[in-house]
């Protein structure tokens, strides 16, 4: 039977995710490493600060990963949640292991630590980008409900490869934000079509910021992140400009579109309408029509 | 924030084992540790986001003690408002997720 | 000598006034006050619908903007209050007197409307003791009606969503009143004809779709283990139990899980066939993998449900859909089916007492009552028997001499609620908040939805309390309070008694009808998501934006 993996823990997610009884968790519930400052602010703390870490085999390779619980804090990163995230990258230098694997689900930022979450999340960054300097591909599965955004949302677009699910988000400013902003005529977080529309797994993979979609089952991210392991990508001066150039050239094809309904249809997609009740087995073959244009 | 501490007699003693965990810490919800330790009780120490009910935790724990009677082990819970029925919940799916020999009736207050 | 005839005269002045600012049945949108203006009287009695789910909004507008020095007074007789311009209407005089079943989300300010003494309440009805009243002492003069469309002759389309209009309509223009509908369209030929051109006497095309609330649709997403575990005791213990083939399930996530389990936990059991084949219900789109799986013989409907038009459309052997293929509703008949022809209610409440009297009242609301005691109520004029029906009038009257000898059988009536809601309230209380409201709004008896005597089993995530087997108060009280919980009432209870009745099966737990609470997981509801029903529907249902993640 199918198990959701947007309605797994993050702990479930990993437990299904490798090999059978092969994951040894690094600073567990029982060492009790906890937030240093959501005590002061009335708030529970979770015994591993929201973030499950460790070592395991994937398809027999040794991995590491970590697994964000997006149920607690919207799996925002504090300081002792990111500092797990960059101990297990560091970690990685160490021990070069087949990849590094990211179950992330978070709203960016824990907002009750401040200015510990975002430098937090800026070590994590940078922490990310030396594994990836070594050679050590990193890759980010996306697909809880609470979506991938903000700080996270950053740090999953610096891995070699994102997985996605079509419940999945992955964005900067979340819906709230954008209407709070700019307001709702601009973009209306309650029509929630038009959230998934514009951030979920499918608009992302039609534009190739997420390289693999998949339904919303562990199984089928396990299967994704198998087929990307040693796969890592250079982290060179001229992939940087080639992203650049593929950035330019969506800004100037696209750049004036209101919706991705605008996007896919500029980009010859037959029946633009339809993609969001498609499913996602069907994305692939979708893209291969119009594999140029869509990038 | 508030902190309650209880202690039991118990029977049922599965000695060493990994600690366990159940559940999350999110809005409605709970996670519930178990851990071995030394001596014959069962010890539960909660800290719960919704004070005032130490009476209801009192009821619920101890109903669970009587359908489990565990001895050797520490209970720790970080509560953020769960219901009684939740809390139960949680505390039975963390009973059973013990190596075996502290089964027992997974049943209601009597 | 009387005139025997003053009413029909009557109405040919307000028609002949009306003729002076329009021409034929058709009255263009600008026109509509003017309209209103001249075949409106003051004191008037006047239904206006506010269903429970369509709302004739345009004309609501069009009558605030009367003036209140020409027409005041209105007596407003309607099924809901449901939007801020049914209360307007108080707050300038244009209406003072009120007669309404339900009014949910203007339940707050129709309290403080009525405490400032801007509305006099004549009574708070169910919806089919409303219509009942539309005939015998609450006619409407003037009934304000929507409708999908209309064609020249004022013939109506109602569709999907008829609801209450075919008994306002009928009761209004039968007895000398005048009908205007506010219509989303015109059309030369309508896809068939619910409200017949005779009995309206205007149609108003209106600027905009008349408003409809999706009110019976419950995401998956958001059903509880707990909800899970209840739904599980609910099959096993009550609806096994007595063989309950016809029901109503009240809207909720509790009665959602039921559904959604049907396929699953209750097809496992070996159930299909056995219960649930008719239905009194809405088109609820939890219901889908259930009709999918061939459980479902008929659901007869209140009202529609947004986005479930083209998957009803396709399941005619379902529903009663017209030969047009649509969906054919009515609020008043399906009331009547559920009062009478189903052998077991089952919804949730706020508040229950010691005596299983059970109350959706809050202090600072005046939400009314809507169909439920309809449904949950015995139904005393029935007298065809059903084997659960039989069985649950046995269980009450074994033992039992004089008047409650006689055999006879019981409707099923069923409270399911978890022991604490939201905040940690207590379901379970001493006293229900409903006398307190009673004070307040000065009402003559205190609001109960549900009575005491007709609830026969109350269920919780602790266990079924079966109070047809009760034989005293005692009994009763305990029976209850050996089902709730934690919570002051349920912590109270007589430990001695609550075993008593648990070993003579008037309390089961989970365990005692054999099912295994490690079993009640999400994983066995036969959708856990919008989209699982969108999937299960064969892509017909297309739940609206709202509900949608993906």
């Amino acid at each position: 039977m199918n198990r959701s993996f947007a309605e797994s823990t993050a702990r479930e997610r990993v437990t299904h995710l490798l090999d059978a009884d092969t994951f040894h968790e690094i600073l567990g519930p029982a060492e009790r490493v906890v937030s240093p400052h959501l005590a002061l602010l009335g708030v529970p703390s979770a015994f591993d600060d929201g973030v499950v870490i460790g070592s395991g085999l994937l398809d027999g390779q040794a991995i590491l990963v970590a697994a964000q619980e997006g149920e607690f804090m919207g799996g925002g990163v504090g300081e002792v949640h990111g500092a797990k995230l960059v101990g297990l990258f560091k970690r990685a230098l160490a021990a070069k292991p087949a990849a590094v694997i990211v179950l992330a689900e978070s709203g960016g930022v824990r907002l009750h630590e401040a200015n510990a979450g975002l430098i937090a999340v800026s070590e994590v960054m940078r922490a990310l980008l030396d594994v990836r300097a070594q050679g050590i591909p990193v890759i980010m599965l996306i697909g809880g409900a609470n979506g991938c955004f903000g700080g996270m949302g950053l740090i999953a677009r610096c891995a070699d490869h994102v997985v996605m699910s079509d419940i999945g988000r992955l964005a900067m400013s979340g819906p709230e934000v954008i209407e709070s902003s700019n307001g709702v005529e601009e973009f209306d977080s309650r029509d929630r079509a038009l959230v998934w529309r514009t951030t979920g797994g499918k608009h992302r993979y039609l534009t190739d910021d997420c390289d693999v979609l998949v339904e919303d089952d562990v199984a089928q991210f396990r299967a994704a992140a198998m087929g990307l392991l040693g796969q890592s990508l250079p982290l060179s001066l001229a992939s940087m400009e080639a992203e650049h150039a593929l950035l330019a050239s969506r800004l100037s094809r696209y750049g004036d579109c209101r919706d991705a309904l605008d996007i896919w249809q500029r980009a010859g997609v037959a029946d633009p309408l339809r993609v969001p009740d498609m499913e996602a087995r069907q994305m692939p073959a979708l893209k291969a029509l119009n594999p140029k244009e869509l990038a | 924030m508030e902190k309650l501490h209880f202690e039991f007699p118990g029977q049922y003693a599965p000695g060493h084992f990994t600690p366990v965990l159940v559940g999350v810490v999110g809005s409605g919800n709970l996670e519930v540790m178990l851990e071995p330790h030394g001596g014959s009780t069962c010890t539960i120490d909660v800290t719960t986001s919704a004070g005032g009910f130490g009476p209801i935790w009192e009821a619920v724990v101890h109903d669970f003690q009587a359908r489990h009677r565990l001895a050797g082990i520490a209970v720790s819970i970080n509560d953020m408002g769960a219901t009684p029925a939740v809390v139960s919940l949680r505390l039975d799916q963390a009973a059973a997720a013990l190596p075996l020999g502290s089964q027992s009736n997974s049943g209601a207050p009597t | 000598m009387r005139n025997w005839n003053s009413v029909a005269d009557n109405r040919g002045a307000r028609l002949a006034r009306a003729a002076s600012l329009v021409s034929g049945k058709v009255v263009q949108a600008e026109a509509a006050t003017a309209l209103l203006g001249a075949v409106l009287e003051s004191g008037d009695r006047v239904c206006i619908e506010g269903n429970n789910q369509k709302q004739a909004d345009f004309l609501a507008r069009c009558l605030t903007q009367l003036d209140p020095a020409q027409i005041h007074d209105l007596h407003m007789v309607q099924s809901v209050l449901a939007l801020p311009e049914h209360l307007d209407l108080f707050e300038s005089g244009i209406a003072s007197r009120l007669d309404f079943s339900f009014s949910g989300p203007q339940s707050a300010r129709l309290a403080k409307m009525v405490s400032a003494g801007q509305i006099e309440i004549g009574a708070i009805h169910t919806y089919l003791e409303l219509f009942s009243r539309y005939f015998v002492d609450l006619t409407p003069r003037v009934s304000l009606v929507c409708a999908q469309a209309a064609d020249a002759q004022g013939n109506l389309y109602t569709g999907a969503n008829t609801e209450d209009t075919p008994a306002i309509v009928e009761a209004t223009a039968f007895k000398g009143g005048i009908v205007i509908a506010q219509v989303n369209e015109m059309l030369p030929t309508l896809p068939r004809v619910d409200i017949p051109g005779d009995w309206v006497n205007f149609v108003i095309p209106a600027p905009q779709p008349h408003f409809i609330e999706p009110l019976f649709t419950r995401d998956p997403a958001q059903i509880s283990e707990i909800q899970v575990l209840m739904a599980m005791m609910a099959i096993k213990g009550i609806y096994a139990e007595y063989g309950v083939q016809r029901l109503n399930h009240g809207i909720g996530f509790d009665t959602a899980a039921i559904e959604l389990l049907l396929p699953t936990y209750a097809e496992s059991l070996g159930l299909k066939g056995k219960i649930c084949r008719h239905w009194a219900l809405n088109p609820h789109p939890a219901l889908i993998p259930a009709i999918e799986a061939g459980w479902v013989e008929s659901v007869y409907s209140f009202g529609s449900e947004l986005g479930m038009e083209d998957y009803v459309n396709a399941r005619s052997d379902v529903f009663f859909t017209g030969a047009d293929g649509s969906l054919r509703s009515n609020r008043a008949l399906c009331q009547a089916a559920g009062h009478y022809a189903c052998d077991m209610f089952i919804g949730s409440t706020l508040q229950i007492d010691l005596n299983g009297h059970s109350s959706t009242a809050t202090l600072g609301r005046i939400a009314g009552f809507g169909g439920a005691p309809n449904m949950g109520a015995d139904a005393r004029g029935r007298r065809h028997a059903t084997p659960a029906w039989l069985k649950a009038g046995a269980q009450a009257r074994q033992g039992r001499t004089g008047v409650s000898a006689m055999p006879r059988g019981q409707k099923l009536v069923v409270q399911i609620v978890e022991t604490f809601r939201e905040h940690m309230q207590p379901a379970f209380v001493d006293k229900l908040d409903a006398w307190q409201l009673a004070d307040q709004a000065h009402m003559a008896i205190p609001p109960v939805m549900i009575y005491g005597d007709d609830v026969t089993h109350i269920l919780t995530e602790e266990g079924i309390a079966n109070l047809l087997l009760c034989r005293s108060d005692e009994e009763r009280e305990q029976a209850i309070r050996g089902v709730a919980g934690y919570t002051p009432v349920g912590l109270a209870r007589d430990r001695r008694m609550v075993e008593n009745l648990r070993d003579r099966g008037v309390i089961q737990r989970a365990e005692d009808i054999g099912v295994d609470k490690r079993d009640a997981t999400r994983s066995l509801l036969a959708a856990r998501n919008m989209r699982d029903l969108v999937r299960a529907s064969g892509g017909l249902y297309d739940p609206p934006k709202r509900f949608r993640n993906w």
